[in-house]
């Protein structure tokens, strides 16, 4: 039997009959298509919206929060800030290259179209063990595929995450953020206006890549293998060289006043450009789409609709400002193409000619109002297996240097210094940006910090309290460069949400970054959620990921950094624990790789507290370097500390190897030179924050009393090697 | 008064802000040449920026020495005037046949963005002039093809006319005999692969370039 046509674009009968309410009769093809990728799980957030709502957004410089193209805070200087997060998981599983590369194209245009200059690029990546010859293939593909494009597009790729595991092998996480800044009063939005005003697609001409790419790819999980290259077409193909042009005839029409509004086209294409602009701006519009310039020939209606083509956008102008717009493309080499008309009324109809026969007749609201809104059931999965009561190490030196991974193998294939904002790069406990004017160049001699974090582990222990930490640990990235939190933005990479755990980890998960960023005073701007990460029915690990925007109010020297030097006393600030469930050791020894135990507790009123002491200690210039204990526990921090100054430490007191490896948040280890001990101490006492004196940098061994004594050589030869040697196996497809 | 340094900005280019913002926090002047341009005039010196011009296809700078202010470019040259290209600019520059040799992919074919120390081998060019001889300065380099290459010939001739001006202390990509940066026999063009403005500032890791950018703006005021 013929399976109808309505699932085969993935619309389910219930949804196919509201299609019909709508209308008032039955849809015909485009109509079902154009319905069928703006009501997809990628565009519609059918099933997250109920949850998402439960975020706090709101702060009184938050100028744009979540549901714009991204989230724009106000940063003072008359300077507003626009991040947002995506994921390009699904197309970077099958074509890492193409997928990874139109990810960053994607997440740029997002930031341009809301006036922005891009200035900054993170990629928190996530993939299979570096010992599986597929994975690493994925890895060195996505690698390239940020390399290749975010370079030569020139915006700088400043820092990221890389998490190799085995809940990853075949789904990988490929999320991108970006930063950009815009002069305050040329903030525009996604909106149509004005009777009469045209629609200019602006950029590539349209072919039949990415078509349905929102609902095919993004919205389902993997089967086999055949089924994975059957997908492959629906991978767009990125331009870079074009996008640029793109970037700077965008701008340049932006700064001239010239565009009423501005829409990227991303998932769903021109469908869902033209009917978020009508429908924003309370008005209809007619699309020609004779009118749009095709890559190839015989293309149908509902093709030209739903290509997810790259670097296209979409200008509100007025007619008499058409000229000016044509001629700055012209210069820039962008093609430019009046393609529709803004409409009294709400209708978004699709002409085949501006008077020619109509192919579609839509209310342009509907696409996205009355798009399905799922309270999809909710079920607590099995917990996972506790810790056994009595472990033993059995090799702490070894299993310190088995976690350790320099990613600069990575890093240094991106651009990382462009604009020359960068005071620190990849590989810092947070991100470090000059901030300058965007239009003037004026240094306002202040900063901003950005940092990127998630935990799976912590979340498949506990998806609320796991959230809540992942959110802790950005805060505390930040405060060890100095920087206070005002905007976060989440990527909230997720399983099947058909699977009610799936659903209950989503909601957990909303619940706990609501609780963190209340505690903060951190408002969440903007979001992402991804679904479907399965492979053959099995879901990922919950993997929330935030991205943490931070201001420096004075920034004239670079942050302490990830170091210590000979002589300077080595300090825990924060409380001290040995609970080793949900961490990277305990999966390692004993849940064969899988997250095992419960979470340690987590005080968020204290965690805040030590968030801001050590902000202060920074700030006031007063450690010679810093960094936060997290995924790895103590040992890791010691061990990077170790390996990036390439000098050792004689440390004790500790109550067992516990305390190397437990992963509890709210501390930092920080290198203090001696005349400065006192000073810290009381301030840590005053507020309320433990300190514990672990003992003193120097020498050539790392050495923890009765626990672990290795060569400073030995540390930065496992930390410098991991990642080169793993990858010099090869790869396969 | 008029703009002294011309910055050229074909599409693609992306490091003609961070060379104008660096030159004029020296209290120089600085104008953009649009690649589409026949003329140069008004300005005292040329610097071809970073970036990837016309997307590097084809090859980097192989579309872009076509551009109609290359032209102009290379009569400003012969005339004397300063010419220098950083990273993709030394590309162009060696595509339009302002500087011999090649760049190809670095060896291991990867993209290297990373802070590099480079020796100053000649101070006999408007680059150099105001270094001291055997310096070793610490410059970011960023590129995927930034491995020179020329033929024996040449590089014999580069040596004996002492026209290699930077040499890389521990070569990063390849290059032969070292080469990071070298000069036209008048001493008045240079392509180097290094990126002396992202070394302007201490907060930045570096302030090493800013030798060689004096050295430039004291070649104008010299020439002019």
């Amino acid at each position: 039997m013929d399976v109808p046509l309505h699932r085969s674009l993935g619309l389910t009968d219930d949804e196919a009959a509201d299609i019909v309410r709508i209308l008032g009769r039955e849809p015909n093809h485009l109509e079902l298509a154009m319905y069928a990728v703006m009501w997809s799980e990628h565009c519609s957030y059918k099933s997250s919206r109920v949850h998402l709502k439960r975020l706090p957004t709101e702060a009184p410089w938050v100028l744009v929060g979540p549901g714009e193209n991204a989230g724009v805070v106000d940063v003072g200087d008359d300077i507003a800030a626009a991040i947002r997060i995506e994921s390009h998981n699904h197309p970077s599983a099958i074509e890492p290259y193409q997928g990874a590369a139109t990810g960053v194209g994607g997440i740029l245009r997002d930031i341009f179209t809301m006036g922005a200059r891009p200035i900054a690029l993170m990629d928190p990546l996530r993939f299979g063990p570096l010992d599986d010859a597929r994975s690493r293939w994925i890895l060195e593909g996505v690698v390239s595929g940020i390399s290749g494009y975010g370079n030569s597009v020139g915006v700088p790729t400043v820092g990221g995450e890389v998490v190799c595991d085995e809940t990853y092998a075949e789904n990988p996480l490929v999320n991108v953020l970006c930063l950009g800044l815009l002069p305050t009063d040329r903030l525009v939005l996604g909106q149509a206006s004005g009777v009469g005003n045209l629609a200019v697609l602006l950029g590539s001409a349209t072919g039949r890549d990415g078509i349905g790419g929102v609902s095919v790819l993004a919205s389902a999980g993997f089967g086999d293998e055949e089924t994975e290259q059957a997908k492959r077409p629906s991978v767009q193909v990125g331009d870079p060289f074009e996008e640029k042009r793109l970037i700077e005839a965008c701008l340049t029409l932006l700064n001239a006043k010239l565009v009423v509004g501005i829409q990227d086209l991303g998932g769903a294409g021109l469908t869902c450009a033209t009917s978020e602009t009508a429908s924003r701006g309370g008005v209809g519009m007619d699309v020609d789409v004779s009118a749009v310039p095709l890559r190839e020939r015989g293309m149908e209606p509902f093709e030209t609709m739903t290509s997810e083509s790259q670097e296209r956008m979409l200008a509100i102008v007025t007619p008499d400002d058409l000229d000016a717009v044509l001629s700055i493309c012209e210069r820039w080499e962008v093609r430019a193409t009046v393609i529709g008309r803004v409409t009294e009324g709400g209708r978004l109809r699709i002409l085949d000619g501006f008077a020619g026969e109509v192919l579609a007749d839509v209310p342009a609201s509907s696409l996205h109002d009355a798009a399905p809104l799922y309270d999809r059931p909710l079920r607590r999965p099995d917990p996972v297996p506790a810790i056994p009561d009595h472990v033993d190490p059995v090799d702490p030196g070894g299993d310190l240097l088995a976690m350790l991974m320099d990613t600069t193998w990575v890093s240094s294939q991106y651009d990382h210094q462009l604009f020359l904002n960068t005071v620190e790069g990849p590989g810092g406990d947070a991100v470090v940006l000059r901030l300058k004017h965007p239009e003037t160049g004026v240094e306002t001699g202040r900063g901003l910090a950005l940092t990127t974090d998630g935990n799976h582990r912590w979340c498949a222990v506990d998806p609320r309290g796991g959230t809540a930490m992942v959110v802790s640990e950005a805060l505390l990235n930040l405060a060890c460069v100095g920087a206070r939190p005002v905007a976060l933005v989440n990527c909230l990479n997720f399983g099947n949400p058909e699977h009610p755990e799936v659903m209950w980890q989503l909601s957990e998960a909303i619940d706990g970054m609501s609780a963190a960023c209340l505690a903060f005073d951190t408002p969440v701007v903007g979001g992402n959620v991804s679904l479907y990460n399965e492979s053959r029915g099995r879901d990922i690990d919950p993997t929330p990921v935030v991205g943490l925007l931070g201001v420096i109010d004075r920034l004239d020297k670079p942050p302490p950094g990830v170091v210590w030097s000979e002589g300077d006393e080595v300090v825990l600030i924060g409380p001290r624990t040995a609970a080793l469930g949900a961490s990277r050791w305990a999966a390692l020894h004993h849940g064969d790789g899988r997250p095992v135990g419960s979470l340690p507790d987590l005080d968020l009123l204290l965690h805040g507290v030590v968030a801001r002491t050590t902000r202060a200690l920074v700030v006031d210039d007063l450690l010679g370097g810093i960094h936060d204990v997290a995924d790895g526990g103590l040992a890791v921090t010691l061990g990077e500390m170790v390996a990036r100054s390439g000098c050792g430490a004689r440390l004790s007191g500790m109550t067992g190897f516990g305390e190397l490896f437990a992963e509890g948040g709210s501390r930092v280890v920080a290198a203090v030179a001696s005349a400065n001990l006192e000073e810290v101490e009381r301030r840590c006492v005053a507020a309320g924050v433990p300190l514990t004196v672990l003992g003193r940098a120097g020498g050539s061994r790392l050495v923890v009393d009765d626990l672990l004594d290795l060569e400073v050589s030995a540390v930065a030869a496992a930390w410098h090697g991991t990642l080169p040697e793993a990858l010099a196996a090869g790869a396969t497809h | 008064m008029s703009a002294r340094i011309g910055v050229v900005l074909f599409p693609g280019s992306n490091c003609e802000l961070d060379v104008q913002e660096v030159a004029r926090a020296a209290g120089q002047e600085t104008t953009i040449l649009w690649h589409g341009d026949r003329t140069v005039d008004g300005v005292d010196a040329v610097v071809i920026p970073g970036g990837f011009a016309h997307g590097d296809y084809l090859r980097p700078g192989a579309i872009a020495r076509f551009s109609p202010v290359m032209t102009a470019i290379e009569e400003f040259a012969a005339a004397g005037g300063p010419v220098v290209g950083i990273c993709n600019g030394f590309q162009v520059l060696t595509e339009a046949g302002l500087l011999p040799g090649a760049l190809q992919k670095n060896r291991g074919l990867r993209f290297l963005c990373s802070t590099v120390e480079v020796r100053v081998e000649s101070t006999n060019s408007v680059l150099t002039s105001g270094a001291e001889s055997g310096t070793t300065l610490r410059l970011p380099v960023n590129h995927f093809e930034g491995n020179y290459t020329c033929s024996a010939e040449t590089l014999a001739m580069l040596r004996s006319e002492d026209r290699v001006v930077l040499r890389y202390v521990d070569n990063p990509n390849g290059s032969m005999d070292d080469i990071a940066g070298i000069c036209s026999r008048e001493r008045n063009v240079v392509g180097l692969m290094p990126h002396p403005e992202r070394a302007s500032s201490s907060l930045l890791g570096s302030e090493d370039g800013l030798v060689l950018l004096q050295s430039l703006y004291r070649s104008i005021s010299r020439s002019s």
